[in-house]
């Protein structure tokens, strides 16, 4: 296998992966997060704590989980508590250093949509809803956000607001009181995103490997912008890669070919 | 005192048309047998309350059972959507379903408030969503001694909890362990509380400060084997991942749905017989 060949969820999943510091607490949704943390977790982070909202604390999955509250998650957890204390102690608690969350629409500021396409009342389309995310996004020292890159995720207006990132941008959050500093990153299968100050407006400062610009705004629905020097990501190591495919085979193994990457 | 009897004389007894309904499980020990048993028993005009509507709900929704539902996340877990929760919300088929909709924090809140019997609960949350503009049982308070404001949630008090459970010993002492959900707290809300097991056991072997619920807050105890199902049930089996993923497919249209309704469910007496039709549809499509 050459590190060269490997496509651009690989690219997300690892990029995602190297922003989480080891012996940091991260609670996790579901899907590319969740790929994410446990690549972390078996490649540069062997300590990173996975806290998930089913109420598993220290989970350390053999395979990646197919739902947020599998067996396999309380069996490796280092304790496992309830969804109230999940919630109460530890994240309102102020002990998680990273909420990571996927989300199905983004603005440039980075608030998110899992809610609803079209109108509350008369959806056109009905997505599941806010889980865990509203409070992740809002008491969370800091928040990462990972999802694919296209004009249906990255749009100029939500139809709803699930989960709070900097609002209309500027000091809106601030004002709120919100006890976490908001999203820091978007990790896209194109790109990373990082707010810009004063007005947090999210901007492109990496670009992955054979991307073109171009690529990334026909991808955005807002008018994109880039940083002044953009730089290239990395490109996959062989232990990234092996380390990834070993874990999503042995994912599909266990879970019978269900994909889990979503 | 918990009184042992067939889930079918539980459901019968303790769940009413009209009731507030919760069916708790976090992914884990979610009663699936239960529901099937309202289903059978043609309940009408249910609000269900549940963090994780999941399958089970899907189920009791499509089939008619309910006309509110009060959650916090509405998928099919690491498949997609809830096409027949989707259907009734899109569409109103078979009936309008009406909406409360928080988050997982805003309704853990809310149960333990019920539970706590507190008329709301409080939370740093929502700050920001727009889940308060269409949710009138979230509103913002002041904390009167900091001034900060925060999220304040109606607490939420079933008029029936029902949970599955691994063990209970003949007095009905209920005995649950893995992923914990809210299940306590949904069964202290409730004014009656029906509780499903893998087992009756003479004794249960745990520390006291394991046991969930002492037997006098159980109404029902009902021995139902592999009663989560297709959930899991720690110790017990695993997660019928393919199920799951089936789910997609039979639910994705009325017809297939009522079809696989009338033949799993309605035209079976309990859950084992509904278990051993299962077995053999699964087998043929496999």
């Amino acid at each position: 296998m050459s590190s060269q060949d490997y496509t651009a969820s690989e690219m997300m999943a690892i990029t995602a992966a190297r922003l989480l510091k080891n012996g940091a607490s991260c609670f996790v949704g579901i899907g590319l997060p969740s790929l994410a943390a446990n690549l972390a977790r078996l490649t540069h982070a062997p300590d990173l704590v996975l806290i998930y909202e089913s109420g598993p604390i220290g989970a350390k999955p053999g395979v990646l989980p197919l739902s947020i509250g599998d067996g396999d998650l309380a069996e490796t957890a280092d304790t496992i508590v309830s969804t109230p204390e999940i919630f109460q102690y530890w994240l309102q608690g102020g002990r998680i250093d990273v909420g990571f969350l996927g989300a199905a629409q983004i603005d440039r500021f980075g608030n998110i949509n899992t809610t609803v396409i079209g109108d509350y009342r008369k959806p056109g389309v009905r997505l599941p809803g806010a889980g865990g995310a509203p409070e992740i996004a809002g008491s969370a020292r800091q928040v990462f956000l990972i999802l694919r890159h296209s004009v249906r995720t990255f749009v100029s207006k939500l139809d709803f607001i699930t989960s709070a990132g900097y609002l209309d941008g500027g000091d809106a959050r601030a004002r709120l009181g919100l006890p976490g500093a908001g999203p820091v990153v978007v990790i896209t299968d194109l790109c990373v995103l990082e707010p810009e100050a004063p007005s947090h407006e999210f901007i492109v400062t990496r670009i992955h490997p054979g991307v073109t610009r171009e690529q990334i705004v026909a991808a955005t629905g807002w008018p994109v912008r880039f940083t002044e020097e953009t730089s290239e990501t990395e490109p996959p190591t062989e232990v990234e890669l092996l380390t990834l495919r070993d874990l999503q085979r042995r994912t599909s193994i266990a879970h019978g070919d269900v994909t889990s990457s979503e | 005192m918990a009184e042992h009897m067939p889930l079918r004389e539980a459901v019968s007894s303790f769940i009413h048309d009209g009731d507030t309904v919760a069916m708790e499980g976090f992914t884990h020990l979610i009663p699936f047998a239960a529901g099937h048993e309202v289903i059978r028993q043609r309940r009408r005009d249910l609000t269900l309350i549940r963090m994780t509507p999941d399958v089970i709900y899907d189920q009791m929704i499509g089939a008619g059972c309910a006309t509110g539902l009060i959650f916090s996340w509405g998928g099919n877990p690491g498949v997609g959507s809830l096409h027949r929760l989707r259907d009734a919300v899109e569409h109103g088929w078979p009936h309008p379903l009406e909406l409360v909709e928080h988050s997982h924090a805003g309704l853990a809140s809310a149960y333990v408030a019920g539970a706590s019997n507190l008329p709301f609960g409080v939370l740093r949350g929502y700050i920001g969503s727009d889940l308060p503009r269409y949710n009138d049982q979230i509103r913002f308070i002041h904390c009167p001694f900091t001034g900060e404001e925060l999220a304040a949630v109606k607490s939420v008090r079933p008029n029936i909890t029902v949970i599955h459970a691994q063990k209970a010993d003949r007095k009905g002492n209920v005995l649950l362990w893995g992923i914990l959900g809210v299940q306590k707290e949904a069964a202290l809300a409730a004014q009656r509380l029906i509780v499903t097991v893998e087992e009756v056991v003479d004794d249960l072997a745990a520390w006291p400060n394991a046991l969930l619920l002492p037997s006098w807050t159980v109404s029902a105890v009902c021995e139902v084997p592999r009663g989560a199902s297709p959930s899991y049930a720690q110790g017990y089996y695993e997660r019928d991942n393919r199920f799951y993923q089936a789910w997609d497919a039979i639910s994705r249209t009325r017809d297939t749905f009522q079809a696989w309704l009338q033949r799993h469910v309605l035209d079976t007496a309990d859950f084992a017989e509904f278990s051993r039709v299962l077995r053999e549809t699964q087998g043929t499509e496999a």
